[in-house]
């Protein structure tokens, strides 16, 4: 299953969307990209990588749970990523105006987590693809359902990020002046783990949960380096997770590794020239 | 007129009381600066104000209301380690949240009514940078720009909403004396162009002598509140703590309290002393 590449990139093209399979990879990676990349660009304002990382670590046992109880893989995601956030906006609230308690309540979690996805993988033998599917991602397999279940969970979490926008902004730059003026800081930092929940559950399914931050932190994080301008930055971040994205689902077409893999380099890649070329400006 | 009436006042937080028994007037258009030592309950004091933390007793009045229902009347600049100093963000972008930053839904602009108010808000936050003096620094990063810079960007995000009462907490720290210097006069001269209403927390007064109204002395929970030089006097400061306290005053009219005893949890002894 390894088509050749041609010199013409139109005849490509049309090899890539002749099997559905692939149109299915394509249309979920795109929903995939934009969601990932919209909160990721809070997720790395906000420095709360460390906690986007624990919900994907959740992604594993979400997974492997749901198989082994016999539910859909893609609910487990949902429901494991959702209720970690939920656990995780529980813990940190009372000291919300520090995020002190946060790392060590989230590392506690997050390996009780991985554990548990371990014991639910040695319990259920059948696991379709087996861990390194779950845990490096694919795009074979997914189907139809599963694209619409996506662009359900993208529009949800799109709609509360465009209604909060500010309010979410102002409170992760500045979380006390943002109480003083009235700003639900701790609603909001609730909100937005569950919201980053969601955004993981939904990448894990393309990426695997161990490459989740090839979407989540790589395209933010380089956005923030070129523009200092929020729109712009948002804008930025987009684009550049839908490139890699789209260049990591087509070069693992016409090869025989993942696209896992592919997006992964292509996000490091990125971060890596600008902050080079950033530091050369200087 | 009232800005600010407090009587009987007490915070209790964790099981200590922060203060107790407080009681304070503070004028409208006046310039005020709140001292005392480290753990006085300076920042708590301005945290009730603008009622981020509970009264144990006694009561705050805001304008003549509740705080709480005050509070967008109030510009307020939290202490400085509470922000990351290094933020991927323009100090323009910055100011302009002190005036936008509490809406929801997205700032995209779809009736010429609100382009016309986003472009109105857009002149705000560039004159709210002028009147401080950041207009040449305020399209670079925010991180980038000095302490001294940082601070006036903060101002200028805390009076773009026109506030009638400012409350700003260690504004002066970390600054080089020139820079205290120069901000003490900027606020002095704000709270004279719009007649309003300015509480400073401040470790050390000398910076802010010549430009005050009045000065709020706390220590061991209470208050003291007056002229500066009603205030840091060795009898009122002595009877405040229940201790001895010298106050000296240097050939140039600096002020240094002696022998004040300080709250047990704080780090380092920087008080009085310039």
């Amino acid at each position: 299953m390894n088509p050749t590449l041609s010199p013409n990139p139109l005849t490509d093209l049309n090899t890539l969307l002749q099997f559905p399979f692939m149109v299915n990879a394509l249309e979920a990676g795109t929903i995939v990209a934009v969601t990932a990349s919209v909160i990721g660009w809070y997720m790395v304002l906000r420095r709360q990588a460390f906690a986007g990382h624990t919900l994907s670590v959740m992604a594993f046992p979400g997974a492997t749970g749901a198989a082994l109880i016999g539910l859909p893989t893609s609910l487990g995601y949902y429901l494991a990523c959702g209720a970690a956030a939920l656990a995780m906006g529980r813990t940190s609230i009372p000291r919300s105006r520090s995020r002190v308690g946060e790392t060590a309540a989230i590392g506690t979690v997050q390996t009780v987590g991985l554990a548990a996805g371990f014991l639910f993988l040695s319990l259920n033998h059948q696991v379709l693809g087996g861990p390194e599917t779950l845990l490096f991602g694919t795009f074979l397999g997914i189907n139809t359902g599963q694209v619409s279940a996506l662009l359900v969970v993208a529009l949800v979490t799109l709609a509360a990020v465009a209604i909060v926008a500010r309010p979410l902004l102002i409170s992760s730059i500045d979380p006390e002046a943002a109480r003083a003026r009235g700003v639900p800081v701790v609603l909001l930092d609730g909100i937005f783990l569950l919201l980053l929940g969601l955004a993981v559950a939904a990448t894990s399914q393309i990426t695997g949960a161990l490459l989740v931050f090839a979407l989540l932190v790589a395209p933010p994080a380089a956005a923030q380096r070129m523009t200092l301008r929020p729109g712009p930055g948002l804008v930025l971040s987009i684009a550049l997770a839908l490139g890699i994205v789209w260049i990591g689902l087509a070069a693992a077409y016409f090869s025989p590794y993942p696209p896992g893999f592919y997006m992964t380099s292509l996000g490091f890649a990125l971060y890596l020239v600008v902050s080079l070329t950033r530091r050369a400006r200087r | 007129m009232t800005a600010i009436r407090i009587s009987g006042a007490g915070v209790r937080l964790g099981g200590r009381t922060i203060l107790s028994d407080i009681d304070l007037e503070i004028g409208a258009g006046e310039l005020t600066a709140v001292l005392g030592p480290n753990g006085a309950g300076k920042s708590t004091l301005m945290r009730a104000i603008l009622g981020l933390v509970p009264l144990a007793a006694g009561s705050i009045e805001v304008l003549g209301r509740s705080p709480v229902a005050a509070r967008r009347r109030i510009g307020y600049l939290p202490q400085r380690q509470t922000l990351q100093r290094s933020l991927p963000i323009r100090g323009i972008d910055l100011v302009r949240l002190g005036l936008d930053g509490t809406r929801w839904g997205l700032p995209i602009p779809l009736t010429a009514r609100a382009r016309a108010r986003r472009h109105a808000e857009a002149e705000r936050a560039l004159q709210a940078i002028e009147v401080v003096g950041a207009t040449s620094y305020a399209e670079r990063p925010f991180g980038e720009v000095s302490g001294g810079e940082q601070q006036r960007l903060l101002i200028a995000q805390a009076l773009v909403g026109d506030p009638e009462i400012l409350i700003l907490d260690e504004p002066l720290d970390g600054l080089d004396l020139p820079s205290q210097a120069a901000l003490a006069a900027l606020l002095r001269s704000v709270c004279d162009r719009r007649g309003m209403t300015a509480l400073l927390v401040a470790h050390d007064v000398n910076p802010l002598l010549g430009y005050l109204d009045r000065a709020v002395y706390l220590g061991g929970g209470h208050a003291l509140a007056g002229t500066v030089d009603e205030v840091i006097t060795a009898p009122k400061l002595s009877a405040l703590y229940g201790a001895p306290i010298d106050v000296l005053r240097s050939a140039d009219g600096r002020l240094v309290v002696v022998g004040a005893p300080e709250a047990p949890h704080h780090h380092g002894g920087r008080h009085g002393t310039p």
